[in-house]
């Protein structure tokens, strides 16, 4: 006879598994990469390949000679990883800076903290605002939009890729996202130093930027956010498969929308109004996508929405009063780091009051 | 001038947290026994509680409060415990040196695994849950809960034969594995003249029909061993049988009688051809250091 | 539609037997009749080697508060008095009968004639429910008469069926509330009368809609004003006790309390059709309904099996272990236990034979833990299973206490759901019997 097996019950399992969780991100996150193909072309194909392919290479380096453990990307958190770098990089950079942000973002945020699930910060976001950090130009200019520069963009050409970085203002195919353009042109003073510039003007000089329709569809930013509407729609995705609770996403959009609100009513002529913060720069990717991350996430609602809120205020305030025009990976990482302790949260017990000793 | 200012202030700060600091001190210093410090420094400090206190400092906080009494360092030994008595200025007995012991031999190639285990690997989890996946339900279970606990890193699992082996100089006797067993197969014994021991390796009360067929190397509770034992050091209780190691004096003689293999010796001088009566005197036996830690003489019936 | 709110999961139904009616198993040559086959201290054997016994004669009696006599379930001479493996391998005492015919007790009523009046006062009620050796068929082998004895400190208010059945395959107690569904109600009104209320409810999860349409038509028609048929959500643990009270009444069971301490007093249907036999009947607890099935199981059926059967011979009944079976399980898949010895007895609790296949129910390679929530979520006691997890591999002990850890009802829904197989449940059930040891030596206050 065969030999039974024996266990501890239950002895049967749901469906879950990390693989498939993983699985349904990617799936969520095929509508954003596929506008981006869409108004790229190949380009942004190139850039989601090489980053998730370049994710996968470190991770399984890392743990067969490194770690010397088993392979670890049958499960596709490294795919995840690398597609959610790819987004939230501008279309055009180069190979090498992606190679880099793959490794920052695998092999110092993820894997040296032991690999999935062990990690504090996204690893996504890390790698991204290494790359922020180290190549602001890169990173800040060259987002790209409309489709008639496709042929401009051999993202190989150096020549050309100096050519567009050089000429950020050539608005034709390259150009400051909304958020910075805000800010540079907020900056601007006369020779007295009294500023020379307000939001309803910055608007009104540049329309394409601002109306509403292509912040919606098609704006400019890094190669995720082109569009709002293929976020959302990967959002109820992972809605509808419970993958995710929406708690942190809405509290999220909430905060920014309130907080944003407030400053807007204050003083209009200093703040963009809320619509505009919420629908523009990363905050939706980041809110459905990079906030989400179970890892780096509170596990129960209450954390879950503090940490919302937490995030929504970071990202206003770096928006509106500090030096980046763009808050939300920072927010998220500083959110991250109180993970540990918005854990403390407990689920409200099942009956009765604490029992004492 | 900037410079000066600064170093001048950094300074001043410096010295005065370190008042503040030497005033908290001395405002909640904890009146201790100095002794206490004493004795602490003398102990191992592995903190292994086999003493039976928390750690090292709490066997020293206990020595000092309530004198040695039955404590006893089994890390130490008796060179620590001779120490901690000077310092004391009491008296301390002498006592044996102890090892574990795994009372258990029913390695893989003699005890038939009949069933499938599937979960969390940990010998408490499935001795809570069935028997165990052999059909010996007394016998080692083989996922190292003894090892996991074992701070010395004296007992380790035998790949091979699924069962653990212990180091003997690296075994502090501290019974952390004893504890840990679920099957309490694990026995602290003297280690013996010369760390030779005679022990049982076996803890199955089943019946002999039953144990032998669960597992080739059983005790079946014959009963040889008593009969064959000039001293009296053992005794057979439910189907087991087990040598008292402060009446054996290692002659041996109930190794060859044992069917099973069941009784193992260790660190003995190898036998002479002829069996003779003069492996019964110990003292007189020439001394053969062991080789290798815990490197067991292997027997006729023990052979593997 | 009622349910319990925290936690929870949605195993799939698999209810294949549901169709299967009861059938009487043939009795067994030789029965192995264990004294623990209930919670609480073993029953001593009180027959000698070579007695003849009768059908339902005691062979066993309890030997304290908490603990139940056993009777023979088949005629014939005791053989011997020896120790058995029960289906983990765990010994305990048995009396082993030879079968010559089938010669019943005198006063057991075999007639299939119902008895709707009920004789007895309510203390004899629960003395004769004790007498006959009935205990709690959901699971755990309670013994009956002691849940219908509460402390003085509580007051019961109402009685609760739990014919939820909300672990998938098992059919059992759905075929009894079919088959015997007016002996289920009178089980119920000699239940409220043991207690002294006159309130009873019968919590049946969704899935069984005849069962509720048939039970709802004669409470009505055979006049039991006082009983009320609650339709439940399909959703597990449904039929755990505490969540039960939860979704029916609306009460929550005190942490380390009693479920009466809600006023409420759960029964299995089982149990409640056992109580009618046996104050109604005259008949001792000695056979009970059982299920055998699974995908790969060769027959789907339910049996009436007379306690101390060897499990191989109802197997070989069925057409024996289906080749594909890489566990058996006895009990259903989430709380049952696996099976590591066929050659065991039924015992009174025995519901099931249950065949898994090795996709089914191999567990697959621990993951790290993603820290998704997932088991936080499902868990309806509101723990945090994955803390747990952590708290135990560094045995932090007074952590694992503050975190409620004793509140586990071991229902499973944590290892069902994590996303990367972590063997949550393998460790929380070590975790809180270390816990519980530690509480329990503790001096009282």
């Amino acid at each position: 006879m065969k030999k039974l097996i024996v266990s501890q019950a239950p002895h049967i399992h749901g469906k879950e598994n990390t693989r498939r969780l993983m699985l349904d991100v990617i799936i969520a996150l095929i509508p954003a990469v596929l506008v981006s193909i869409y108004f790229f072309g190949l380009t942004a194909a190139h850039l989601v390949a090489v980053s998730v392919l370049s994710c996968v290479v470190v991770e399984f380096l890392i743990q067969k000679y490194l770690l010397k453990g088993k392979s670890s990307i049958g499960d596709l958190s490294a795919v995840v990883t690398g597609v959610l770098l790819a987004l939230n990089l501008p279309v055009c950079s180069p190979w090498w800076m992606i190679l880099i942000g793959s490794v920052v973002a695998i092999g110092i945020a993820k894997m040296t903290f032991g690999g999935l699930g062990q990690n504090f910060f996204n690893p996504a976001l890390v790698g991204r605002v290494v790359l922020l950090v180290s190549f602001p130009v890169l990173m800040t200019s060259s987002a790209f939009r409309a489709p008639e520069s496709k042929a401009a963009l051999d993202f190989n050409s150096k020549a050309k890729l100096e050519a567009l970085v050089a000429s950020p203002k050539s608005d034709a195919f390259s150009g400051a996202t909304p958020l910075a353009l805000v800010k540079e042109e907020l900056a601007k003073t006369d020779e007295s130093g009294a500023k020379i510039n307000t939001v309803k003007k910055i608007m009104d000089e540049n329309p394409g930027k601002f109306s509403y329709s292509s912040i919606l569809f098609a704006r400019n930013g890094s190669a995720g956010e082109i569009s709002a509407i293929a976020l959302l729609l990967g959002f109820i995705y992972l809605l509808v498969r419970r993958v995710i609770k929406p708690y942190i996403s809405l509290s999220i959009l909430l905060t920014v929308v309130v907080f944003s609100g407030i400053l807007w009513l204050a003083n209009p002529e200093r703040f963009t109004d809320p619509v505009f913060n919420l629908l523009t720069g990363g905050l939706l990717l980041g809110a459905f996508f990079m906030a989400t991350d179970y890892v780096t996430s509170p596990m129960i609602a209450k954390g879950q929405i503090v940490f919302g809120i937490g995030i929504g205020v970071i990202t206003v305030l770096i928006r509106e009063f500090g030096a980046y025009p763009e808050g939300v990976s920072f927010a998220i990482l500083i959110m991250n780091a109180t993970v540990p302790l918005l854990n403390k949260f407990r689920p409200k017990r099942f009956a009765g009051e604490a029992h004492k000793k | 001038m900037l410079i000066i200012f600064t170093i001048a202030s950094l300074v001043v700060l410096g010295l005065l947290l370190a008042i503040v600091l030497f005033i908290v001190a001395q405002k909640f210093k904890v009146e201790e026994d100095p002794r206490i410090d004493i004795v602490a420094a003398i102990m191992p400090g592995a903190n292994c509680g086999g003493c039976g206190k928390a750690g090292c400092r709490a066997f020293a906080e206990a020595a000092v409060k309530d004198g040695l009494g039955d404590l006893f360092c089994p890390v130490g030994g008796n060179a620590t415990m001779q120490k901690v008595a000077d310092a004391l200025g009491i008296k301390v007995e002498e006592k044996e040196p102890q090892v574990a012991v795994v009372r258990c031999s029913g390695s893989c190639d003699k005890r038939p695994v009949t069933s499938v285990y599937d979960g969390m690997a940990t010998c408490s989890t499935i001795a809570s849950l069935y028997g165990g996946d052999t059909d010996c339900k007394f016998g080692c279970l083989g996922r190292g809960d003894c090892e996991a606990v074992c701070q010395f890193g004296a007992i380790k699992i035998n790949p091979k034969t699924g069962l653990p082996e212990v180091d003997e100089d690296k075994c502090t006797a501290c019974g952390a594995c004893t504890k840990a067993c679920p099957k309490g197969i694990i026995e602290l014994r003297n280690k013996g003249p010369k760390g030779r021991r005679v022990y049982v390796a076996c803890s199955s009360k089943d019946k002999g029909a039953v144990a032998r067929k669960a597992c080739l190397a059983a005790c079946i509770g014959c009963g040889k061993c008593a009969k064959v034992c000039p001293f009296g050091a053992i005794t057979v209780e439910n189907n087991l049988a087990y040598i008292d190691y402060t009446k054996c004096k290692m002659c041996r003689k109930c190794v060859l009688e044992c069917p099973t293999g069941a009784i193992h010796e260790v660190n003995m001088p190898p036998r002479p051809a002829a069996v003779k009566p003069a492996a019964a005197n110990p003292a007189t036996a020439q001394p053969v250091k062991p080789a290798a830690p815990a490197g067991e003489v292997k027997t006729p019936a023990n052979n593997q | 539609m009622k349910t319990f709110l925290v936690g929870g999961v949605h195993p799939a139904d698999k209810k294949i037997s549901a169709d299967a009616a009861i059938e009487e198993l043939p009795v067994p040559k030789i029965a192995y009749i264990s004294m623990a086959q209930h919670l609480g201290a073993p029953a001593e054997p009180c027959v000698a080697v070579g007695d003849k016994v009768k059908v339902g004669q005691q062979i066993g009696k309890a030997t304290g508060f908490v603990s139940a006599p056993v009777h023979s379930s088949v005629s014939g001479t005791v053989k011997s008095i020896e120790t058995v493996l029960d289906l983990a391998g765990k010994p305990s005492t048995a009396v082993v009968i030879e079968t010559e015919g089938d010669e019943w007790m005198e006063g057991i009523d075999r007639s299939e004639t119902i008895v709707s009046e009920i004789k007895l006062e309510k203390k004899e009620l629960v003395e004769k429910i004790k007498e006959c050796g009935v205990v709690g068929l959901g699971g755990a082998t309670f013994p009956t008469s002691v849940k219908l004895s509460p402390p003085p400190t509580a007051t019961p208010t109402c009685v609760i069926i739990n014919g939820a059945e909300c672990e998938p395959y098992l059919t059992s107690d759905y075929r009894v509330l079919l088959e015997k569904p007016e002996q289920v109600l009178i089980g119920c009104e000699i239940l409220m009368k043991a207690l002294g209320v006159n309130k009873c409810y019968i919590g049946i999860e969704e899935n069984k809609q005849k069962a509720i349409d048939l039970l709802t038509k004669l409470a009505v028609e055979k006049n039991h004003p006082n009983i009320e048929v609650v339709k439940l959500k399909k959703k597990y643990p449904q039929g755990g006790e505490k969540q039960l009270i939860d979704a029916v009444i609306g009460k929550r069971v005190p942490s380390m309390g009693l479920p009466v301490d809600t006023g409420a007093v759960v029964q299995n249907v089982g149990t409640t059709f056992a109580v009618y036999e046996a104050v109604q009947k005259n008949k001792p607890l000695f056979s009970g309904v059982m299920t055998v099935t699974g995908d790969c199981s060769k027959a789907q059926k339910n049996f009436l099996h007379r306690v101390g059967t060897p499990l191989n011979e109802i197997m070989d009944y069925c057409g024996g272990i289906p080749e594909d079976a890489a566990k058996i399980i006895s009990g259903g898949p989430m709380m049952g236990k696996a099976i590591s010895n066929i050659k065991a007895p039924t015992l009174k609790g025995t519901s099931s034979i249950l065949y898994l296949t090795e996709e089914q129910t191999k567990r697959k390679e621990e993951g790290n833990c993603i820290r998704c929530g997932k088991c936080v979520e499902a868990c309806p006691m509101s723990l945090e299973p994955y803390l747990l997890y952590k708290l135990w591999k560094v045995r932090d002990m007074d952590q694992l206490e503050d975190h409620y850890i004793y509140d586990c009802i071991e229902c499973g829904c944590c290892l069902f759901t994590c996303p990367a197989y972590v063997p949550l449940l393998d460790a929380v059930r070590q975790a809180k019997a270390s816990v519980m040891k530690i509480m329990k030596s503790r001096p009282k206050k």
